[in-house]
């Protein structure tokens, strides 16, 4: 099992933790109402160990099948050993991004390194679906080394799926990054575009 | 009773005979529940907001603003976190401490500071940011709290010096808890500070578990200090580190407002934002995974004992497991640093998500020991603190999981700043696990810090915690599925792009506000507005204990010392 994109991962999240949701507010609402009978007996026993062995096995397991099944983990951390297929750098400069190519467009199943620097505050870099869902993001630190040079802020990205992505900052960077009628002055329409997918899915 | 005279009278409450102890926690408390209203209030503007301009949509146009929208999310935290949070936990312990160890606080003169001085410091922060649109939001990312292009350096001097009399206000607390558990008077007259130390770091627990298992004797079969208070002494070197990492970052800021505002600017690259980042990460988290997880299970293993009439299942390991909570959560931060690639990689998989995954345990410790100490005394009746008390185990079991689930790198690709964390995590956290835990607590004090005033009115106790509840975990429940669905936590959205889920949260939302009008309804019908008023003077009985024979303060005793 592995997830393509973002999308799938978020969906099968929403159903995973829906579920766990539903199960630990009916079991707590149970005991509950089993507090109250003298005759109520355990349905079953949980031992404590088991019981920590699971925990165990929930926050360990978890994290093991994250970085099994959602790709852009070991691709992020191993980031500095490969090699990307295209490189687009930039920066960003009072809630205005600099250098920044007006469309960007990508062959389905290409790496991708983004490469932001910021000349003054905190900012994030966020890529967006249409329909309002993240694609992935990361933050955007200031900075500069001993030589002046700006701190770089990469992130490694392949797209197995045809669409048009719109970016915008993801951290807040004060009011100055809106309108006064609340408009997102960061926003930029229709940045990214991927093709070349089969029916639009995985290639 | 005419509802004139029970809104001037209350039911039987009279605070003439209310002592100095219980009337100073009550201030604490009643500033508690007016700062949460304030908070409620927040949170539905910024809930309408995002849901959209709309004819029905009641929220005046000046709200929309981004001004003004951000102003209010960045008092939104302190009031709700500072404001009401803090004091009302800070009331109850320093209720329960000297009612606990059977000793008096050691003083409430300083007790009385400290309510007064987290009040005027939420409230001036609040001033900066409603007069001067002060809102660099609670994270204080550097090096937005000192840029003066975007803020007033007044708003900022005033928001700075707000937070700091808060925290000064949290370090009064720290000391007289301190001073009145190490005070060697009443039962710990004999007791050495070393004893208390071991007992407050839960190392006799430790201790008893590995004699227990090399099949010796227990280090000790009566510890020096009740388990609560262990939580609190433990709870309470977070709240400690916290303040002065908090306190470090105003100064910082101060500085940097102070020289801009006499024409010398510094240059805000001297401070490397992310390290800042780490710095502040490092004491803020200490409030989320320190203090909050370890008050709290403190708190629940005092509820079941005192609902239940029971000694707590499994005592040595829950003292034993509040000392490895104590290392966790120092160790945990970098979880919220997992979106920075300049964050170093180790660290990002050791603190971010192994450590951090540790706290699945120690809470998943504390629901245990509380669930089956409660079993084992069934058939318990359904009383208000127990309903509470299970609420608030409901809203852990669904908070802390979902923290966990983002604290890993992957997830957090996808989530890290969206409306998943702030609903899902932290807003069930705080309003399902941590305030139906406080409420649980208030009505087991009730009738000791009240005098057994008789409530108002149960059925509206009960309308209030179901409101609460599904109010709580309904606004939650769907910012979080906002949140998978993209919407950002600090973000204005003012074209309801995240609608329905925005119109759900804020249906649930105005059940919460709903929830706390009636709890406040319930609680002056009580008290009636005369002995509301009363809280507030002096108390003719200077006593600073509850529930034992009258003694001195030890601040004002010549013993204390010795």
């Amino acid at each position: 099992m592995t997830f393509s994109n973002s999308a799938e991962l978020l969906s099968f999240h929403w159903v995973a933790y829906s579920i766990y949701a539903a199960m630990i507010i009916s079991v707590v609402a149970w005991f509950g109402y089993n507090l109250t009978r003298k005759e109520a007996k355990s349905v079953f026993r949980i031992p404590f160990y088991w019981y920590m062995a699971f925990l165990v096995a929930g926050g360990v397991g978890h994290h093991i099948f994250t970085y099994n099944t959602i790709p852009w983990v070991s691709q992020d951390i191993d980031r500095h050993n490969i090699t990307p297929d295209a490189k687009y750098e930039f920066e960003i400069e009072d809630h205005k991004w600099i250098n920044l190519p007006k469309k960007i467009t990508i062959q389905c199943g290409e790496t991708v390194e983004f490469d932001v620097h910021s000349r003054d505050l905190v900012y994030g870099f966020g890529l967006f679906r249409k329909d309002g869902s993240m694609v992935m993001q990361m933050q955007v630190n200031p900075g500069t080394d001993i030589n002046g040079i700006l701190d770089s802020n990469d992130i490694l990205w392949t797209f197995h799926h045809n669409g048009l992505f719109d970016l915008t900052s993801t951290e807040y960077s004060g009011p100055d990054e809106y309108s006064e009628d609340g408009e997102d002055l960061m926003l930029v329409k229709d940045f990214v575009e991927v093709v070349g997918c089969e029916n639009g899915g995985a290639k | 009773m005419s509802f004139t005279k029970n809104l001037i009278e209350g039911t039987n409450f009279d605070h003439t005979n209310l002592n100095a102890l219980q009337k100073v926690t009550l201030r604490a408390v009643v500033m508690a529940f007016l700062f949460y209203g304030l908070v409620a209030i927040e949170g539905m503007i910024m809930r309408m907001v995002e849901v959209g301009h709309s004819p029905l949509n009641p929220v005046p146009d000046q709200f929309f603003h981004p001004e003004h929208f951000f102003s209010i999310m960045t008092v939104h935290p302190i009031v709700g976190i500072f404001g009401s949070t803090y004091q009302l936990v800070f009331a109850a312990f320093m209720f329960l401490v000297p009612y606990l160890t059977k000793k008096p606080l050691y003083s409430i003169k300083l007790a009385n500071c400290v309510w007064l001085l987290i009040t005027i410091g939420t409230a001036l922060a609040w001033i900066a940011a409603f007069v001067w649109n002060y809102a660099p939001l609670y994270t204080l990312y550097w090096p937005l709290p000192a840029d003066t292009h975007q803020f007033k350096v007044v708003g900022g001097i005033v928001f700075v010096i707000g937070v700091a009399l808060i925290m000064v206000g949290t370090l009064g607390f720290i000391y007289n808890i301190y001073a009145t558990i190490f005070a060697r008077v009443g039962v710990h007259k004999n007791k050495t500070t070393k004893e208390l130390l071991i007992s407050g770091f839960g190392v006799d627990g430790m201790l008893n578990l590995m004699n227990k298992l090399r099949g010796k004797q227990p280090y000790t079969k009566e510890p020096a200090l009740a388990l609560p208070v262990v939580a609190i002494f433990r709870g309470t070197v977070d709240t400690f580190l916290d303040a002065i990492v908090i306190l470090a970052a105003g100064i910082l800021i101060l500085v940097y407002l102070v020289f801009d505002a006499s024409g010398n600017a510094l240059d805000v690259t001297a401070v490397d934002a992310l390290l800042y980042k780490n710095f502040f990460w490092w004491g803020l988290d200490l409030v989320a995974d320190g203090l909050v997880l370890i008050y709290v299970a403190g708190s629940w293993y005092l509820l079941a004992t005192l609902i239940t009439g029971q000694k707590l299942f499994m005592e040595n390991v829950a003292r034993a497991a509040l000392m490895l909570e104590l290392l966790v959560s120092w160790m945990v931060w970098s979880h919220h640093l997992l979106g920075d690639q300049g964050q170093p990689e180790m660290m990002k998989l050791i603190s971010g998500e192994m450590v951090t995954a540790f706290e699945l345990l120690t809470q998943g410790l504390a629901l245990f020991i509380t669930l089956v100490t409660l079993w084992k005394a069934r058939p318990l009746k359904m009383t208000m603190e127990l309903k509470y008390l299970l609420g608030g185990l409901v809203g852990f079991g669904l908070a802390v999981p979902a923290a966990i689930i983002q604290a890993d790198m992957g997830m957090n690709r996808v989530l890290h700043n969206t409306q998943w964390i702030i609903g899902a995590h932290v807003h069930i956290a705080l309003i399902v696990g941590l305030y139906m835990t406080l409420y649980s607590a208030l009505y087991v004090l009730w009738p000791l810090v009240t005098n057994n005033t008789k409530l108002y009115s149960s059925k509206l106790s009960n309308a209030h915690f179901w409101l609460h509840l599904i109010g709580g975990i309904g606004m939650g429940a769907f910012m979080g599925m906002a949140g998978l669905d993209g919407m950002l936590r600090r973000h204005l959205y003012v074209d309801g792009q995240f609608n329905p889920d925005m119109v759900f949260a804020a249906i649930f939302g105005s059940m919460l506000l709903l929830a706390w009008i009636i709890f406040l309804y319930n609680i002056v019908m009580s008290v009636g507005v005369k002995g509301l008023i009363g809280i507030f003077l002096p108390a003719k009985d200077k006593t600073a204990s509850y529930g034992i024979e009258e003694e001195l303060e030890p601040a004002d005793d010549p013993a204390f010392a010795n």
